[in-house]
């Protein structure tokens, strides 16, 4: 089934580094198909940065975005900027320290996590964005865990495995307050 | 050498970097370029990969030397690559040209984005198919390949550089940047199962070479320097000696020989991907990234029931004749949508003739297409 999944934040956040772990979890270690591209230039620099994944059984013709079924949130601008772009029976993930939302009637389901908080208690901010992906798999399972994983071990620097599988367990355990507006039931 | 030369595995990777591993795996040790958005990532890869293999890699001043590079180094014996967008491949045309008329084989890679001038440096176009063929000058014939995927950028580069050895002149792959920029799986084979054109090398004596004479297929073969060969290579109109020779008996025979080299063979060049084309009433014909949202099209026509076909041009030089001919015998229209304002759709409407219409589906760049523009044109032609 055809699954269009948008992360977003700002730039440092590691937003690319995130659909491009999503995008590759599909593509080599799930054996579907994935296709990432990311808003790029000028327009994308110092504001709302996102990288765009679409992962399908079949292959991907047109690469962009035209029906989101999640959107990973890591700041405020970014859940600004995208939100309303989700189906009706889509999900909403987000920072819960760093998103404040007024959710608009009759769109998808929002659950957080404290990534970022998570990522400090481990002593490293910079991987919050991984503890949203150990949450992305666990509330939509867009990918296996173990893809996930293996993804996030290629894609991460030498000597910091152990450090984003913690984050990446982190995320992946928490239970969420969910938090359903409308008629939306999960992707 | 201390890196392997062919990433041999499943990789998630853009356009761009399939590309550069692409000319590795083909056997690329030589890139000399000037970094351009949105081709800078080709540079990137081979400053980064070529030392590790026993390769050089130069950052020129500009993208007039970049060329020139290429060039010396394929007659230093190297196989050579360049890349780079719009403003670059403009200033790239006139050693473009010097590549045509001396025969040396290398490969250009041009992201495509939007122009006239610095245009759209981060947003797609796919605006330089004429300059491919037309924009250096004299008269000359130029392979190009466009892939649609990352996958394909690997590919088709290594095409790209099997061409170039095989007809001995630059070979451009034409990709945009959606491609260069995309990420997909690309699975690169063993080293052992690519196949690769060796550069030809005369098995002429020294004293009985002489460096631009063609053998049969209308290609003459090369020499390695230091192996006793004296050969001077100009610019200039030469003889099979290769010195110049500036009249019209010299320049009728090579400049026909060199486009001839193609013409004559283009049966063997010729790539393209047919779908659904043997009931269809109405073909679409595109090619890069276009191909893939009007494959999407042609789905969802076929869905409704419409007899709608799609060729994918993969080599758009030479301009795949043959197959746009049988076609137009029999089918109601072309529709051609690209991005630019109507670059291969004159080709189509060229071969195709008056009889049916070919109706191109502009977009001046920035973004692919809407594919219901390209619906209404065929709903158009249907009626």
């Amino acid at each position: 089934m055809k699954k269009e999944i948008r992360i977003t934040g700002f730039g440092g956040q590691g937003i690319i580094l995130s659909g491009y772990i999503v995008g590759k979890a599909a593509a080599v270690f799930d054996g579907k198909q994935a296709t990432m591209v990311q808003a790029y230039g000028p327009e994308a620099r110092g504001s709302a940065c996102s990288s765009q994944v679409i992962i399908d059984d079949n292959p991907i013709l047109y690469p962009y975005h035209r029906d989101l079924n999640i959107l990973a949130a890591l700041s405020q601008e970014g859940y600004d900027k995208f939100h309303t772009l989700v189906r009706k029976d889509g999900i909403i993930l987000f920072d819960e320290d760093l998103v404040e939302f007024d959710a608009p009637a009759d769109v998808a389901v929002f659950k957080g996590v404290p990534a970022t908080r998570i990522a400090e208690d481990l002593g490293r901010v910079m991987v919050a964005n991984i503890a949203m992906l150990g949450f992305l798999v666990a509330q939509t399972e867009v990918t296996s865990a173990d893809a996930m994983k293996q993804a996030i071990l290629s894609a991460v620097p030498k000597g910091t495995g152990d450090l984003n599988m913690n984050a990446f367990e982190r995320g992946f355990q928490h239970q969420p307050a969910e938090i359903v507006v409308g008629a939306g039931a999960g992707v | 050498m201390s890196e392997q030369a062919v990433l041999t595995g499943e990789h998630f990777m853009t356009g761009d970097e399939a590309a550069a591993e692409g000319g590795l795996a083909a056997g690329c040790r030589f890139f000399g370029g000037y970094p351009i958005t949105p081709a800078t990532e080709v540079t990137e890869v081979m400053a980064k990969r070529l030392p590790g293999v026993g390769g050089v890699f130069i950052q020129m001043e500009d993208e007039m030397a970049s060329m020139n590079t290429l060039l010396g180094a394929a007659w230093g014996g190297m196989k050579s690559m360049t890349s780079t967008s719009g403003p670059g491949f403009s200033l790239m045309m006139e050693n473009l040209g010097l590549g045509i008329i001396t025969e040396t084989p290398c490969v250009l890679v041009n992201v495509q984005r939007g122009g006239p001038s610095t245009g759209l440096p981060t947003l797609v176009g796919q605006q330089d198919m004429m300059q491919a063929k037309w924009g250096s000058h004299g008269d000359y014939e130029i392979i190009a390949l466009a892939p649609s995927s990352p996958q394909e950028a690997f590919d088709f580069t290594i095409h790209a550089f099997n061409f170039s050895e095989q007809y001995r002149l630059p070979v451009l792959l034409m990709m945009d940047e959606s491609v260069g920029h995309m990420f997909e799986k690309v699975v690169i084979p063993k080293a052992e199962d690519i196949k690769l054109v060796p550069r030809r090398i005369t098995k002429d004596k020294p004293a009985d070479y002489l460096p631009f004479k063609p053998d049969d297929d209308l290609v003459p073969p090369m020499i390695e320097f230091g192996e006793g060969y004296r050969v001077h290579i100009t610019g200039l109109t030469h003889d099979e000696k290769g010195y110049p020779v500036i009249n019209a008996e010299a320049q009728q025979p090579l400049v026909r020989r060199l486009c001839e080299k193609i013409t004559k063979n283009a049966d063997k060049i010729y790539m393209y991907d047919e779908r659904e084309l043997d009931d269809a009433e109405v073909v679409v014909i595109s090619y890069g990234i276009t191909a893939r949202i009007a494959q999407q099209v042609v789905n969802e026509c076929r869905a409704e029931g419409k007899k709608v076909g799609h060729l994918r041009l993969i080599t758009c030089w030479p301009f795949p004749e043959p197959i746009v001919r049988k076609l137009a015998d029999r089918i109601k229209g072309f529709v051609v949508p690209e991005i630019n304002l109507g670059q291969m759709s004159l080709e189509v409407e060229r071969v195709a003739g008056r009889g049916i219409p070919t109706i191109c589906v502009p977009n001046a760049g920035g973004e692919v297409h809407n594919p219901e523009d390209i619906h209404a044109v065929i709903r158009e032609v249907l009626k």
